[in-house]
């Protein structure tokens, strides 16, 4: 096998950059600066598969695990909120033993794995058909049963989360915006239900037009000695106002007599 | 210099791509930078002028002839705003987060081809900075890393409105990127292929508009979902969150967040253009006449096409309100999702029946269409209906204590008929001013 220039030197870059994105995951203190690190490594494998000629698996890589699982990542740290650290106390016996012994298995394992392959020459067989084509065919075809065994595995592991979930809870009935606005114009005003502002019973929006009170008669207040004093005439008689001038304080009085425990909220 | 391949077989326009020199890339880079630059500046004051029209007031019209200036004034001012910087903020992913939202979405604009073969300078290319063979990945990738500028920035702003907008981007992006990508898989089905060029390329007996509506519907609604453009502006739905993820920021960085927004705009507008709408093709009765998908002309069209739909845009802002959240994630899961994975497996169907038995007739496919509704139809009928759930009639609430409530058959009165528009220095008699609800009735 021989690397053409632009590999190596996209290599020498890429490389440097996803370790130090595993490395910064690691031991970043922040949860979210964490997640960020291994979006760093994820974009950079990404861009190192595009430099193996296998721009689909690279575009894939993105779009499936910086795009959306990262993202699911980064919404549940999110939620978990900015100051949360991790908790010292632990919850399982022995837990740090069988990590740490775990851990050090995968990583022999891995080490051994690697160190197997370098000696051995790579097959440099072309992949039948296209880049898209070779990959569909291997995982429709030759690797489907382990596929359609994952995807049930997946979803499978989807539904039992959502099972837990939602598991023991009644199932209540929706409340519908319907219902909730018949139920609040239904039910006590004083308790919930918010009075309709200044205006909701206007038919025109001039100021020439007087405002009504909640009891359709027009508001004194409203009425302007500048604007359409015939206007003003005619309503002055209407609401039984003698002199105009008047209006002010004696309709006023009046009211407060009248409706003394609405006015409050209205004038 | 690879051989090419002929032209109009699936890669030649790669291969055309590939032999540009260094000079010409660059130029290339530096038209589609400062188009969507420009793109941006003028969208804006499209937007207002649209928006203002449907509102019944003129928009911007004082900068400028016809107010066009006015975004390029805008973006001036806003870079000579004081940056500021919350203190709870989290410095380098407050500072990273709008660069992070703004160069994926000039990068995504790179697969999108503008026109056909030209001829620059006597170099034979595409109208076209890229075109990898699997083109349209490089859109979803470039939309998924975006979104990580929002997402961050409201995180980093560390304020609590900024951070329910980052939150719900964030769960916004997970939902309408899959209904963009399994609107997309229809198209590729067709075209065999994942190159924008060579989808261009396949549309030219007929548009996917026509083939494939229901992916095209689908791709339209999650396009907005996904460009956080109203009415799914729910990230920074300023009447519940301020201002959302953008709450704490100001000056430039600020102007990086909204020149995302519009390229974002652009980018998929383009890319809507390419997948449905032929490219650069011309449209039916301009396409009879000969030489008219050649040269420089198809650039044309294809902006052209691309305002369609950044006009439906502006207009979709303009009409509908905000969608609530359980609405809006209601609508991709349950809807949106499940109609294109359904429509695939028929478009994937008609394809292997294609494949198998050879070319199957538009009238064959029109009949089993045809059976097919009515057999629904019939089923839909035998179908127990629903009981109803009230007589239809709502009881008038009562009064309560002395204060009334408006009758359920409340009268609005009608709308004023509209005027001329005459903005400044107006000639007609302003007959409105005065006692509109008088002249009502007149």
């Amino acid at each position: 096998m021989t690397t053409s220039i632009g590999e190596a030197v996209g290599f020498w870059i890429l490389g440097p950059v996803a370790l130090a994105g595993g490395l910064g995951m690691v031991f970043s203190r922040n949860a979210v600066h964490s997640a960020l690190w291994l979006v760093l490594t994820m974009l950079s494998l990404g861009l190192i598969y595009m430099l193996q000629t296998a721009p689909f698996l690279g575009f894939t890589q993105i779009i499936v695990y910086t795009g959306a699982i990262m993202m699911l990542f980064v919404f549940v740290l999110m939620m978990v909120g900015r100051d949360a650290s991790d908790s010292v106390v632990e919850v399982l016996r022995g837990q740090r033993v069988a990590a740490a012994v775990l851990g050090i298995g995968l990583a022999g394992l891995m080490i051994g794995a690697v160190a197997q392959s370098v000696g051995v020459p790579l097959t440099t067989a072309a992949p039948t058909g296209s880049n898209v084509g070779g990959l569909g065919l291997l995982v429709f075809q030759r690797y489907l049963l382990a596929f359609e065994l994952t995807s049930a595995l997946i979803i499978t592991g989807a539904v039992g989360a959502m099972v837990y979930t939602f598991a023991g809870r009644a199932r209540s009935k929706a409340i519908t915006q319907k219902e909730r606005v018949a139920d609040r114009l239904r039910g006590p005003l004083e308790k919930y239900g918010s009075r309709s502002g200044p205006g909701v019973f206007a038919t025109a929006d001039s100021v020439a037009t007087p405002a009504l009170l909640p009891d359709g008669s027009v508001a004194p207040e409203s009425l302007s000695a500048i604007i359409e004093a015939t206007a003003r005439e005619r309503l002055g008689h209407a609401t039984g106002l003698s002199r105009p001038g008047d209006e002010h304080d004696t309709a006023a009085h009046s009211h407060h007599a009248e409706r003394g425990e609405i006015q409050g909220s209205q004038t | 210099m690879n051989p090419l391949p002929p032209p109009g077989t699936p890669g030649y326009t790669q291969a055309l791509l590939a032999n540009d020199p260094l000079w010409l890339t660059i130029v290339k880079v530096v038209v589609v930078f400062a188009l969507l630059l420009v793109m941006t500046l003028f969208m804006i004051w499209l937007e207002r002028r649209v928006v203002g029209r449907m509102q019944q007031r003129p928009g911007p019209n004082w900068n400028g002839p016809f107010g066009l200036l006015q975004s390029l004034a805008d973006g001036l001012k806003l870079a000579f705003k004081e940056d500021i910087r919350p203190v709870l903020a989290d410095k380098a992913v407050f500072f990273l987060a709008p660069v992070i939202s703004t160069i994926p979405a000039f990068v995504a604009f790179a697969v999108i081809p503008l026109g056909p073969e030209v001829s620059i300078f006597g170099h034979h290319t595409a109208l076209q900075v890229a075109d990898l063979p699997v083109g349209i990945l490089v859109v979803l990738a470039c939309s998924s890393v975006g979104v990580y500028g929002i997402v961050l920035s409201g995180w980093a702003s560390g304020s609590p409105y900024p951070l329910l907008g980052s939150l719900r981007s964030a769960a916004q992006v997970i939902s309408y990127e899959l209904a963009l990508g399994l609107s997309i898989i229809g198209v590729v089905l067709y075209a065999g292929s994942l190159s924008t060029a060579d989808i261009v390329a396949a549309q030219q007996s007929g548009w996917y508009i026509w083939l494939l509506p229901v992916s095209f519907i689908v791709f339209a609604i999650s396009m907005v979902g996904e460009t956080n453009r109203a009415p799914f502006d729910l990230p920074e739905a300023e009447s519940e969150l301020v201002g959302g993820f953008h709450t704490e920021y100001s000056s430039l960085k600020f102007a990086l967040f909204f020149l995302a927004e519009y390229v974002n705009m652009v980018t998929l507008s383009a890319v809507a253009t390419t997948l449905f709408l032929g490219g650069w093709m011309a449209p039916w009765p301009l396409s009879l006449i000969p030489g008219v998908n050649s040269g420089w002309l198809p650039v044309v069209w294809f902006i052209s096409k691309m305002f369609v739909f950044l006009f439906v845009y502006i207009w979709l802002r303009g009409t509908l309100p905000r969608q609530r959240y359980d609405q809006f994630m209601r609508l991709g899961w349950k809807i949106l999702i499940p109609v294109s994975l359904v429509w695939i497996v028929a478009v994937a169907t008609l394809r292997v029946l294609r494949n198998q038995y050879g070319t199957i007739s538009a009238p064959v496919v029109l009949m089993v269409g045809a059976v097919v509704l009515v057999v629904a139809i019939v089923v839909a009928l035998m179908l127990p209906d629903r009981a109803a759930e009230d007589d239809g009639t709502v009881a008038e609430p009562p009064v309560v204590g002395t204060y009334p409530v408006p009758p359920l058959d409340l009268t609005v009165p009608a709308s004023p008929p509209r005027r001329r528009r005459s903005v400044a220095g107006s000639t007609a008699p302003e007959t409105a001013a005065v006692g509109s609800g008088q002249k009502e009735d007149a």
